[in-house]
């Protein structure tokens, strides 16, 4: 009860800190995209997988709803159906490949996939952008054409829903006996070939999930900002999900955001106050965080707030 | 007639140079309760994997239940109502005891999918029952992890048992368990078996416990079935008492 009421109390000031300090919006915006990402690589942690390529997907979605926009000028929520989907089909031809793998081989395939996106999109100039990116016009929303800060504002409430929609259909999924199945390769792959369930089958929809979550988590991104580079592909991108979902802890959906808002704010900060030290900053909060919580904020604010002990897999 | 419910027909498998399984004949009825005795090495793990798909003969046949199942997946097999245990309990070790039954009873469960919570995706009453019957009732919220090996013996047979197989196969259901305890716990495992009408085959190599619970016996040298019939006669067999049990 007390955990749903400091959501509750999260998802309120998420709402109420850009109204009253409209600088915040584009951090809000970058953190809920970011978070979107961050939660696709947790589902693959729970099957207890690594990916440091699941950036791909995000620019995959990004490039993907950037084109949309610059050929047929498509609505910006059409934009985020066009950039979502094509991640998740994308996620569901790379992931009849990955499947078979798992481990260090899983990571590194997964890397290995987005390193050829970053070299095709970097050298395709022509088409791409090249390194430069492509930028695209502020498309309408809703069908109506806002101004910079009235569409920021209509992004981020829309970004606010689909976050809150995405939390609720992960810990759903968590709940079901295919997430239950997920989180059993973790531990038994073989156990469950001998109850006659499919592990590969599993992992395959828990892939589509993530490519999904970060697809999604691009394209708002490339909405944000209105430019796409191959950067949103690189593995040190892909790295930083990781990063963030460990800070956050991936035992529940919320963690996910509460990693990419402190993250964001962290870079922001530390960039700031640190030039060209921040990532020092995060490396030092990565280690503290390891010793001292290693099932992350979302584990540490649990016991702060005294929720009972339970087996890690339970996703109520 | 009902056709035998196991019936293998020549299979053979070598590792290398190691023969694990020479053209072996062999057939199980219903309701039988085998047990399989042997050295190590002897083969006895080769065929159970062979009868449950984890192994594909070189050469022979499997028929389950009038079937064909010769190189079917483990999947498949199971889904025909083949369960199996392991040596070492195969549970998965993060869930609970019951999280792990209920995942167990989804494969054969009413409905399954992304939205259907899996309490609502089986049927608990027997998951429930299945607890009591192999006396896991009071462990069902701990962790599957944290359970002593007896426990987790009993937990590995009832993940494959709610699953309402028509023939189980144990591999050492007793192994790593104290000589103090494994009556207790075939005890407990032979009524559960017995109450679901589940024909047994298990392999083991306390010669006590096969006495005590056998109806027939099966004993295995060299990749070859060199006895097979009620536990007295095979166990007073010459070849059996200098090759198998060692006196």
């Amino acid at each position: 009860m007390r955990l749903r009421l400091f959501v509750g109390a999260l998802v309120l000031l998420g709402v109420a800190l850009p109204l009253a300090v409209p600088w915040l919006k584009t951090p809000f915006l970058l953190a809920l995209s970011n978070g979107l990402a961050v939660l696709g690589v947790a589902v693959l942690i729970r099957a207890g997988q690594v990916s440091f390529g699941n950036a791909m997907f995000a620019c995959l979605a990004g490039y993907g709803a950037t084109y949309a926009a610059r050929f047929w000028q498509l609505d910006a929520l059409l934009l985020i159906v066009v950039g979502t989907a094509l991640a998740a089909l994308a996620g569901a031809l790379v992931g009849l490949f990955m499947v078979r793998y798992r481990g260090i081989f899983f990571g590194m395939l997964n890397l290995a996939f987005s390193m050829m996106l970053f070299a095709i999109l970097g050298k395709f100039g022509a088409y791409t952008g090249g390194t430069d990116g492509l930028r695209f016009e502020r498309p309408a929303f809703g069908f109506v054409h806002l101004d910079r800060d009235g569409f920021e504002s209509a992004l981020l409430a829309v970004a606010l829903l689909l976050a809150l929609a995405a939390g609720w259909c992960v810990q759903r999924y968590y709940r079901s006996v295919s997430g239950q199945a997920l989180a059993a390769i973790k531990t038994n792959e073989t156990r469950l070939e001998y109850l006659g369930i499919s592990a590969k089958r599993i992992f395959w929809g828990g892939y589509i999930l993530a490519a999904t979550l970060c697809g999604l988590g691009g394209t708002l991104f490339a909405l944000t900002q209105g430019l796409v580079t191959p950067e949103m592909g690189y593995w040190v991108r892909s790295g930083e999900l990781v990063f963030v979902a460990i800070l956050g802890g991936s035992s529940h959906a919320v963690g996910a955001f509460l990693g990419a808002f402190v993250f964001e704010f962290m870079k922001l900060y530390a960039a700031a106050l640190l030039t060209g030290m921040w990532q020092l900053v995060l490396g030092l909060i990565l280690i503290v965080m390891v010793f001292v919580a290693p099932s992350g904020i979302y584990g540490l604010l649990s016991r702060l707030l005294g929720q009972r002990p339970r087996s890690v897999l339970k996703a109520r | 007639m009902r056709p035998a419910l196991l019936q293998t027909r020549g299979i053979s498998l070598a590792f290398g140079g190691v023969v694990a399984a020479q053209a072996i004949d062999f057939t199980l009825s219903h309701g039988e309760r085998l047990a399989v005795v042997g050295q190590n090495g002897a083969g006895k793990t080769t065929f159970i994997n062979i009868c449950t798909g984890h192994l594909k003969p070189s050469a022979g046949t499997v028929h389950f239940d009038g079937h064909d199942i010769t190189g079917h997946s483990s999947r498949s097999i199971t889904r025909r109502g083949v369960g199996r245990t392991f040596q070492l309990p195969q549970i998965f070790s993060e869930h609970t005891v019951r999280e792990c039954l209920l995942l167990a009873a989804s494969s054969v469960g009413r409905r399954r999918g992304f939205w259907v919570p899996m309490e609502e995706a089986v049927d608990a009453n027997e998951v429930d029952e299945t607890l009591e019957l192999l006396q896991l009732s009071s462990r069902a919220r701990d962790v599957a992890g944290s359970l002593p090996g007896g426990q987790r013996k009993l937990l590995d047979v009832a993940m494959a048992l709610v699953l309402r197989p028509k023939l189980m196969i144990m591999d050492e259901p007793t192994s790593g368990v104290s000589s103090d305890e494994k009556h207790e716990l075939m005890r407990v495992l032979m009524r559960a078996l017995d109450e679901r009408g589940v024909t047994t085959i298990f392999v083991e190599h306390d010669i006590d416990i096969v006495r005590c619970y056998a109806t027939r016996l099966c004993a295995w040298i060299a990749g070859r079935v060199a006895a097979d019939g009620l536990p007295e006669q095979v166990l007073s067999d010459p070849a059996v008492v200098r090759n198998v049990i060692g006196e």
